[in-house]
């Protein structure tokens, strides 16, 4: 349905309205903690069973993914129209039904590449939180470099053999499925890179959590010993993987610039300038007596506001249908510099109380903000590094030449 | 919406930035320096005056629509891509906006279509010291019954060696430093006991220290009420810190677009030296800085058409990252032309020369950065 004028506009913004009263639990328009994050999935964890039931609403309906196409089960909404739900969603301070890698990078890189069978297979199930995805890119030996990898995928006639390892697998100990990229012709580099889809619970496939130094293993090492795949998993075509891998960075890129990089913000924590009130004190006049650390809150306060304005522009100017060129990487390495920068400076403004690691004798939000200014560091890592995002700015955006 | 140009200002845009590039290239503010002009250029006025850019926030008649500050800042910044010398950020900026929101009736009667059309050129004299402080004003306006009398000394009053209106900021009551007690008066430049001595700048526009030795003014000189100047002094300043970050905008763009043509042409060790990493890396984040500022520049001039609330932060948010940004970017012009950038007959040392004096004007990074920390509690 395309609503294309204000008056139809206004009746869905009516109708979805009374949808969501009557739909969305109480206890899904309170704030969440991080515990209580739906990732879905075959073992999905619902702490409150309200967020089950708001999940299942939500994904019948198709609005997990509002302008998805109709026919994979999607929203089918317009752009005018999903922009209504997000306000009305933002006005009842819904929380997101669903959090998942399939919904963020996995679903618009198929809905671009797959076939007509793969999309009606894997992409209802994404909207409905049935198959959690997990993404098989890094690999020990290719970081920076992802194009070096090397995990093998050979032809055996009806299906692929897969040999190779993994790393910085996000949650794959917890993903139902994997996109994976693989390597399908050994003579050359990019052209030889193929996308693939499997089962997590195949016979071959080992995940072992890594422990980071924030205590926590978001993610994992990947080990795929004779893992076979059934040929119709093949994303695009053989050897062609890589134009799909780019582009689904692009969305990861996306989606971390424009969610930020979470942490701080909610949740009970307060910004650096209202720590190091409490914790250094202000004058007469009310300002920070550490004038030197005011400073540098205010440079950051300031950066931090800029890039807002900056992600702003580009979501306005992408409306109004002009060019944004590369934007996603300088977002990327714009949100992780604010997001440590930030970290850092609360660690700062905390002085020792932001130095505690588990028990008692500290403040259970400063313990929080010890465990995301490590876990920060990895956000100029993750995702193509704060350099590798510069080498791009540089060669694509401003055309500056390659070395010879 | 806040980002995106309205079909006419996009015009507008267009226009501007094909007219300095046509018409007041850096070679034309070079041979402005070279016959000691100090920027002083009646023949470029009066072409501004023809394209109507004087009155581009001045509606044909009162409630009317206009360009807007929007309108304005996109053609500040395409006189500061060129470093071009134009009355625009005296007159049709602050001169007008201190009218429109304070003068009479009869002021702006008088005042505004000559203004809109070009036909009078104005000068905020308002610093006393080497630094914008606004409110540290000594100069004195001592009622004499008819009148005022004014006594003080401004410094480095832009364009206030050829304009014909000063806008000058004057103490009524209390002291140097007191927000309350400022007023603003409109005294022409030919009143008796007023000197102005021209002054040889760095940047080639030239500026003017002025003396005021009782000079008296009527009543009807006075813009807004007496005591209250400051009212009318905060907002034009803050549309001052945001039309001048819209001009550094355009000077950071076109010093960064020439350094990027350097680094794309200039071979050293048999390879273009845009690519060496090290340089790349810096290009790139100088990149990120611009697109950053551009933001804070659009937001603060559409948040003041739209009349919003957090315009002074806004203007000092543009103002501060504006001033971080050219500097930079004008230093990193000069660095990677190398000896090239070190000669007068190249042009990075005009963009660096310019950057200053529009860093220290209307408010110093530093300045703004402290204003922001104040305006948001701390």
């Amino acid at each position: 349905m395309a609503y294309d004028n204000a008056e139809q506009l206004e009746e869905f913004r009516v109708e979805t309205r009374k949808w969501l009263e009557e739909n969305c639990p109480p206890s899904m328009r309170t704030p969440m903690t991080d515990d209580e994050v739906v990732w879905g999935g075959r073992g999905a964890v619902f702490k409150n069973p309200e967020s089950k039931l708001w999940l299942d609403r939500m994904g019948e309906k198709g609005w997990t993914a509002p302008e998805w196409p109709k026919e994979y089960g999607g929203g089918g909404l317009s752009r005018a129209e999903a922009r209504v739900l997000e306000q009305e969603l933002r006005r009842i301070k819904a929380r997101p039904p669903l959090f998942s890698f399939g919904l963020w990078m996995f679903g618009p890189a198929l809905l671009e590449f797959g076939n007509h069978e793969q999309k009606l297979r894997f992409i209802p199930d994404i909207l409905k939180g049935k198959t959690r995805w997990c993404q098989g890119y890094s690999e020990p030996g290719a970081g920076s470099d992802l194009a070096g990898l090397q995990t093998r995928c050979e032809d055996k006639g009806d299906h692929y053999l897969i040999n190779g390892q993994k790393v910085w697998t996000s949650y794959a100990d917890k993903a139902d499925w994997i996109f994976c990229l693989v390597r399908t012709d050994t003579s050359t580099k990019h052209e030889g890179i193929s996308f693939i889809l499997f089962d997590m619970k195949s016979p071959g496939v080992e995940a072992r959590p890594i422990q980071l130094i924030s205590g926590e293993s978001p993610f994992c090492e990947t080990f795929f010993t004779d893992v076979k795949v059934p040929k119709d998993q093949l994303v695009g075509r053989v050897n062609g993987g890589w134009e799909i891998a780019k582009r689904l960075l692009q969305f990861e890129r996306s989606s971390i610039s424009a969610g930020g990089f979470g942490g701080a913000g909610g949740s009970g924590i307060l910004g650096p300038e209202d720590y190091a009130k409490q914790h250094i004190g202000t004058d007469e006049a009310g300002r920070l007596i550490d004038g030197d650390l005011r400073g540098r809150i205010t440079d950051h306060k300031m950066c931090a506001k800029a890039f807002s304005l900056t992600v702003q522009r580009q979501t306005e100017q992408a409306k109004a249908g002009q060019a944004v060129g590369h934007t996603a990487s300088i977002l990327k390495y714009g949100a992780a510099k604010m997001n440590q920068d930030r970290h850092e400076l609360l660690i700062e403004a905390l002085g020792t109380e932001g130095l505690g690691w588990e028990g008692d004798g500290f403040d259970r939000n400063a313990k929080k903000v010890t465990r995301q200014w490590l876990r920060s560091k990895g956000n100029s890592i993750e995702g193509g590094t704060s350099e590798i995002n510069l080498n791009v700015i540089a060669k694509r955006v401003l055309g500056l030449k390659e070395h010879q | 919406m806040t980002f995106v140009l309205t079909e006419d200002q996009d015009m507008l845009r267009e226009t501007a930035m094909a007219f300095v590039q046509g018409e007041l290239p850096v070679t034309h503010l070079r041979a402005l320096r070279d016959k000691g002009a100090n920027g002083n250029d009646p023949a470029t006025r009066k072409k501004l005056a023809e394209l109507g850019f004087f009155g581009v926030i001045i509606p044909d008649e009162p409630g009317g629509e206009t360009f807007g500050l929007v309108g304005l800042g996109q053609i500040l910044e395409a006189q500061g891509r060129t470093l071009a010398a134009t009355p625009l950020m005296q007159t049709a900026l602050i001169a007008a906006s201190a009218l429109q929101l304070g003068g009479t009736p009869a002021q702006k009667a008088e005042w505004l279509p000559k203004i809109a059309a070009g036909e009078a050129t104005f000068a905020l004299a308002l610093d006393e010291s080497a630094h914008f402080s606004p409110y540290t004003i000594a100069t004195e306006a001592e009622r004499n019954g008819q009148g005022f009398t004014l006594n003080g000394l401004k410094k480095y009053v832009p364009d206030a060696h050829f304009a014909d209106v000063l806008i000058v900021a004057a103490r009524t009551f209390g002291e140097a430093g007191d927000r309350h007690g400022i007023s603003l008066f409109l005294v022409p430049r030919g009143a008796k006991g007023v000197t102005i001595q021209t002054l040889n700048t760095v940047d080639s526009h030239g500026a003017a220290h002025i003396s005021f030795d009782d000079v008296t003014v009527p009543d009807a000189a006075l813009i807004g009420p007496a005591d209250e100047g400051a009212d009318i002094l905060d907002p034009v300043l803050d549309r001052s810190a945001i039309g001048l970050a819209a001009e550094m905008l355009g000077s950071s763009q076109a010093a960064f677009d020439m350094t990027l043509d350097y680094l794309n042409n200039r071979k050293q060790f048999g390879q273009l030296i845009g690519s060496f990493q090290s340089l790349q890396h810096r290009a790139a984040k100088m990149f990120v800085d611009l697109e950053m500022t551009r933001s804070c520049v659009a937001a603060a001039l559409a948040a003041v058409d739209a009349g919003k609330s957090d315009v002074a932060e806004l203007a000092s948010l543009a103002k501060a990252k504006a001033g971080e940004l050219v500097h930079l970017v004008s230093n990193e012009c000069v660095q990677m032309h190398g000896g090239t950038g070190m000669t007068d007959a190249a042009e990075p040392g005009f963009y660096m020369k310019r950057a200053r004096v529009q860093e220290a004007l209307y408010g110093s990074a530093s300045w703004h950065r402290d204003r922001y920390a104040r305006l948001n509690g701390f």
